[in-house]
């Protein structure tokens, strides 16, 4: 039976059972929000023993040379010796602002309290103080002071929730990572980008956006942002404004249904896209949001010949509440598509 | 390698420009498979770089090039797609793909032939016969 120690003791896992669920089943607490192998917030680390390859999947090389693993993503075969991720990879960041930018969307900014290095697009973990730990995408720019979160209200949301009503400037919080391949990488100026989402996909979209923009992107950006109703489209008139401060950038917001207002489609994002852009061969896409849209959005371009390779699809995983009993519950969990 | 091809020196990924063909080809490949409503629901896969990655492997062995596929292992990795159904219709569809993959990226009629045929001695297999 596999078995894993952690602070001295041993715990039994049932079959098939993953590190994650075997020790929240025994009471051990161990941040967690995805558990389907792309938060990243159940980073531990391995002291003796065999980790699946699996559990590594996603990460950096400098953390799986130093044995860290995703413990929803491990199921061990033998015995296991396991450590929390530690202060080493947490740097703590403090609120500096809370700012509604819809009823339902509020922009969190933290600065971090020592040196955090990422691209605008990559996602954090946020862990508050009692380790309970959510992802957020980077909507800010590096050379920004703070980083800019965008959190949508969820009901019964814990750290939204709590963002929401709770949070006050100056509470500090710890990020974890930054991960995520979704970002902008200079080199082909002229490419076409296409940047789609829905809801606060719409963050890591806006850091992408104003990043190759500030890199001297010269080709044309499209911005698609779909939400359901009006209600759901945020940052309208930023992004109207850097699309009068850039030629090359189009920001096109669209709504699933609800009354006509001027500059804001109504219909399927797929199909604005496909009326819009029609020949998207040879560009370069960025994908966030809603699951469902992502996948089908993704297979769709890639059919329209673009390559693999150009295509950066973030699909916003739910967190997922604790299985009550512990084997078996995951069997559902979609697979990580970073 | 492609020795079971008779009278062959160089086998045909290493005469059409072995890996970086491979990579151009499976692009094609997979676009064929994916909008073909007979055999697509095979190739649906949340993970699409997984999926490009088993499938230029294929290309691979089926190319003569580098590959660890043994007869067993296209035997068990295809078991749970016969329960699904997978029989000759859906393996001529994927072979026509095949042929139309190459023939498009500009591979020789002849070449395309010993590939095919390579493809064809795998179909006891797949089909887990």
């Amino acid at each position: 039976m596999a078995k894993v120690k952690h602070e001295g003791q041993w715990y039994g896992l049932d079959e098939d059972e993953s590190v994650l669920d075997g020790l929240l089943r025994h009471g051990v607490s161990v941040p967690n929000s995805c558990r389907a192998g792309a938060c990243q917030s159940c980073l531990m680390r391995a002291e003796r023993g065999e980790v699946p390859a699996k559990a590594q999947v996603g990460l950096k090389e400098t953390l799986t040379a130093r044995d860290y693993f995703l413990a929803c993503m491990c199921r061990p075969e033998g015995e296991l010796e396991v450590a929390g991720a530690g202060a080493e990879l947490r740097v703590p960041a403090r609120i500096t602002t809370l700012e509604k930018l819809s009823d339902s969307v509020l922009c969190v900014r933290l600065r971090p309290e020592s040196d955090f290095e990422y691209r605008p697009g990559q996602y954090v973990s946020l862990l508050r103080q009692d380790g309970l730990a959510r992802s957020y995408s980077l909507a800010s720019l590096r050379q920004e002071e703070s980083l800019e979160l965008h959190v949508r209200r969820v009901a019964g949301g814990h750290m939204s929730g709590w963002l929401f009503d709770e949070a006050r400037r100056g509470d500090v919080l710890d990020l974890q990572g930054p991960a995520g391949d979704c970002f902008y990488v200079p080199g082909r100026p002229e490419q076409p980008l296409l940047l789609a989402g829905t809801g606060t996909g719409l963050a890591p979209l806006y850091g992408i956006a104003r990043d190759a923009l500030a890199q001297g992107h010269t080709g044309p950006i499209w911005l698609f942002h779909g939400a359901v109703e009006a209600s759901g489209l945020y940052l309208v008139d930023e992004l109207r404004g850097v699309q009068s401060r850039h030629t090359c950038f189009q920001y096109r917001p669209s709504v699933l249904r609800g009354p006509e207002r001027v500059g804001v489609s109504t219909g399927a994002l797929e199909a604005l896209i496909e009326q819009t852009c029609p020949r998207l061969a040879g560009w370069r896409a960025f994908l966030c949001g809603n699951p469902d849209t992502v996948l089908s959005l993704r297979k769709k371009l890639f059919l329209a010949g673009l390559s693999l390779k150009d295509i950066h699809a973030d699909a916003f995983l739910p967190s997922t509440p604790r299985p009550k009993v512990g084997a078996g519950a995951m069997a559902g969990a979609p697979d990580p598509s970073r | 390698m492609s020795n079971d091809v008779a009278g062959q020196k160089r086998s045909v990924y290493e005469q059409i420009g072995g890996e970086p063909a491979m990579g151009a080809a499976v692009e094609l490949f997979y676009r064929k498979v994916l909008s073909d409503e007979r055999i697509s629901h095979f190739f649906e896969d949340v993970d699409m770089e997984r999926q490009a990655a088993k499938q230029k492997a294929f290309l691979t062995m089926v190319c003569g090039g580098p590959s660890a596929y043994t007869g067993k292992d296209m035997r068990k990795g295809h078991a749970h797609l016969v329960k699904q159904g997978l029989n000759d219709m859906h393996f001529n569809a994927v072979a026509e793909h095949l042929s139309a993959t190459l023939t498009e990226l500009g591979v020789a009629r002849p070449l395309v032939d010993q590939v095919l045929a390579i493809a064809a001695s795998a179909r006891a297999d797949v089909l887990n016969r």
